[in-house]
């Protein structure tokens, strides 16, 4: 065995090639007010108010539902959503809402570049979250950096121990907050702390609490440059007619301190070079590098950058929401298209279209919905049978469901098979007739065993059974099914 | 072979085999998957103790836990049996009335009975219940001994025909043809009456003989009206059902020389509560009969040999 050559892996400087392995600089960002960062707060608000109080919103279903405006239960194969109950097979409006949201995804970022990633994504709202606790426990930048830097100390610890409870506080309430959509909130909350909830809840909020802990305490911007597909996803979508934060570079360059700016002021561009755009930055990215997949575009880099421009006396924008075609035109001494005109491209166009096709075909699916279904299975072990007065019976398990969140009075009638009548378990042969009632529970499926004969010499034959609401609702709802009889036909 | 070289480009040795110009550098494994893997070889070690794992010339390694698939299997049929205790303890206290009157107990002992059907039934009677030529169709309307519960139960707790059990149901037609009782003119007679009776064939002098004969033979067991005895176990001569065929040639081979269908006494192979299940199961097949009503007919007791002629 030839031992292998020991060698020290370069550097970069002394290779002179770029590394394949980057080890992660940790990120400090600085605290920023700005119109951008009163956006972010906006938006955070919203959403955190948005997860945690929708389920314990109330909504009044009558005695034979749940009363939580969004339920998701899956213990009983049922959504709740404010007016709309769903059942297991009308699933597509939930796969519908699921493609609205994709192409609503590709809506906007068609027509406002990737603020998705910047304000409205998760991991962009909990890792700006965390961010702030880190601010609060650590203090600033600065602080934190020095902090980093601090050997291990007593106080480092202290420190550390009361940031990561918190971290782990709110990334129980996260994902304690998510069980509470798939059962009777308040019950559950109740449960949940007497230890009689049911273990997929705390394995659920157990998972969803490190995941939460991990990934916003720790991973944050990782998340979006390496794991997430959809930034990769997003540089194939954008184009030049794409918003994207641009650091205008024929404007800033060449960069130069105030000083030396000062002293020779036809050299500079207007970036002063203070670094305040990479101090701000969530991500860490250095946006003067240019587009990159590590910018979520939150524009905190811009409110910064104003900042510094209006301290110094110089017009605000340096870093600026932009598109390559609009900075094209900057840079060529135009003025660039209102921002507004970008909505209108053709592309966003054909998005909101067919993002709105789907929406309207969802809501005539909704509106005209039955609540009211009957399917049947015949047995088909024996297809007949041959009584003894020389009648035929064919038997069907029909299965009628009540889609409504009350008991109903329905009826199912033989439609076509001349002379045809039917029984039932309940029902004794001497009362056989062409139909038969039913109350069904509220929002439930009765299984009722039909038994269906026919006068002696009935051939095979197509008919169907029309169950019907006896209620004011009056719906109604057809199955196909055949009788079968001796020599076939 | 091997030519190992240092990599310019990244400075790492390479593994020294070169295929159309492409190397591999020899880049150390991470440091997490090496313990990984270590972690696995030390589960592996663990496993192989504890549970059967090598191959041997008669039998495998046995691990210290005695764990095995068929004892795996032993204990969940243990379970299900426990599972299932306390409803086939309801079902053996309860009578077949009372489990009738108990839409829970009924739907249980139906599905249970549905499941022993399945295995021990189905050879004769087909696995829809329809049965076949000689072998009774259970889902009709057309009881040979009786349809209500009690009578099913006892039907195939004691059997029929079942030589050995002296409840079993027993009904023999005499062989009139074979044995002389009847001339052949006087069997084809006979059977036109039969024919006649299910308006398959129109009155005649032929059939007028056939009645003659057939209320000097036939209406001890099935009924000066033909419409069968089920204290005989004597079918219904004017229904659309026939269990040996219902064409002339059919009828005139059984009653020339009958055919005897035999049913084993089930008391003997399966237990009470299974027996239970499998009466309310041929009974839910859509031909029940109701006992109440049943219950005004004498009762069924075949304790001889009914009289043949």
């Amino acid at each position: 065995m030839n031992s292998p050559q020991q060698i020290d892996v370069p550097n970069q400087a002394e290779a002179g090639q770029a590394q394949l392995y980057a080890k992660r600089e940790p990120v400090f960002n600085r605290r920023i007010d700005g119109k951008f960062r009163r956006l972010k707060w906006a938006v955070m608000v919203v959403t955190l108010a948005i997860y945690y109080v929708t389920p314990w919103l109330r909504w009044d279903r009558g005695p034979y539902a749940p009363d939580q405006a969004v339920l998701i239960d899956l213990a009983h194969r049922r959504f709740y959503i404010f007016g709309i109950e769903i059942w297991p097979h009308e699933f597509y409006f939930v796969a519908g809402l699921l493609i609205m949201a994709g192409i609503g995804l590709f809506l906007v970022t068609s027509a406002v570049g990737r603020a998705w990633c910047g304000y409205a994504c998760p991991q962009t709202v909990w890792t700006d979250l965390f961010q702030h606790i880190d601010r609060l426990i650590d203090g600033d930048r600065n602080a934190r950096f020095r902090l980093y830097k601090a050997p291990w100390g007593p106080s480092k610890v202290a420190r550390r121990l009361l940031k990561w409870s918190i971290y782990l506080a709110i990334s129980f309430a996260t994902g304690g907050a998510w069980i509470l959509y798939f059962a009777d909130a308040p019950t559950l909350f109740r449960e949940f702390f007497a230890g009689d909830a049911a273990p997929v809840a705390y394995a659920t909020a157990g998972v969803l609490t490190a995941t939460t802990f991990v990934l916003g305490g720790f991973m944050r911007e990782q998340v979006c440059i390496y794991m997430c597909p959809w930034p990769r996803i997003q540089t194939a979508m954008l184009d030049e007619k794409s918003l994207i934060v641009t650091y205008k570079d024929w404007r800033g360059e060449p960069r130069g301190s105030l000083k030396k700016a000062e002293k020779e002021p036809d050299k500079f561009g207007d970036c002063v070079d203070c670094g305040q755009c990479v101090a701000v930055c969530p991500t860490g990215y250095d946006i003067r590098k240019g587009p990159d997949i590590a910018c979520i575009t939150c524009a905190l880099c811009i409110d910064a950058c104003d900042r510094v421009m209006s301290d110094i006396g110089r017009p605000r924008g340096l870093i600026d929401y932009a598109t390559l075609e609009d900075s094209e035109r900057e840079k060529g001494g135009e003025k660039p298209s209102p921002h507004w005109k970008l909505i209108w491209h053709p592309r966003t166009i054909a998005y909101f279209v067919v993002w709105g096709l789907i929406g309207l075909a969802l809501l005539f699916a909704l509106g005209t919905r039955a609540r009211t279904d009957i399917s049947v299975s015949p047995d088909r072990n024996p297809p007949y049978m041959l009584m003894s007065d020389g009648s035929v019976r064919n038997s069907y398990t029909l299965k009628l469901r009540n889609m409504q969140s009350r008991p109903r009075e329905m009826e199912i009638a033989l439609e076509g098979l001349p002379g045809g009548i039917m029984w039932s378990d309940d029902v004794p042969r001497s009362a056989a007739a062409r139909s038969l009632s039913r109350t069904v529970d509220a929002d439930a499926i009765e299984t009722v065993r039909a038994y269906v004969i026919a006068p002696a010499g009935t051939a095979s034959q197509e008919f169907s059974f029309r169950l019907r609401s006896l209620g004011e609702d009056g719906e109604s709802d057809v199955a196909e099914a055949r009788f079968d009889a001796p020599g076939g036909g | 072979m091997a030519n190992r070289r240092i990599d310019e480009a990244t400075g790492v040795e390479t593994v020294g085999h070169e295929w159309d110009g492409i190397e591999e550098l020899n880049n150390p494994l991470p440091r997490w998957w090496v313990w990984t893997f270590y972690a696995c070889i030390v589960f592996a070690i663990g496993y192989c103790i504890a549970y059967p794992a090598w191959p041997l010339i008669s039998k495998g390694t046995e691990g210290v836990l005695g764990w095995t698939s068929r004892g795996q299997l032993a204990t969940e049929i243990e379970k299900a049996d426990e599972a299932k205790a306390a409803l086939l303890a309801s079902l053996d206290k309860a009578s077949i009335e009372q489990i009738a009157s108990d839409p829970e107990l009924l739907r249980s002992a139906v599905a249970g009975g549905n499941a022993a059907f399945k295995v021990n039934c189905v050879q004769c009677h087909g696995s829809g219940a329809a049965g076949s030529r000689g072998y009774p169709n259970l889902a009709d309307d057309d009881w040979l001994w009786g349809g209500s519960l009690p009578e099913i139960q006892q039907t195939i707790l004691n059997g029929i025909r079942h030589p050995g059990d002296d409840r079993t149901r027993v009904s023999e037609m005499s062989a009139f043809g074979r044995d002389g009782l009847l001339s052949a003119a006087e069997i084809r007679d006979v059977t036109g009456y039969v024919l006649s009776l299910s308006g398959q064939e129109q009155p005649s002098a032929s059939t007028q003989r056939g009645a003659e004969i057939f209320a000097a033979n036939c209406v001890t067991c099935h009924g000066a009206d033909a419409k069968g005895l089920r204290q005989f176990g004597a079918p219904d001569l004017t229904d659309a059902i026939w269990l040996y065929g219902g064409t002339r040639a059919d009828i005139e081979s059984q009653v020339n020389a009958p055919q005897h269908g035999v049913m084993p006494a089930w008391s003997e192979r399966l237990d009470p509560v299974t027996i239970k299940m499998l009466a309310a199961y041929v009974h839910s097949l859509g031909g029940g009969e109701d006992f109440v009503e049943v219950a005004e007919n004498p009762a069924v007791e075949v304790d001889e040999q009914p009289a043949t002629n």
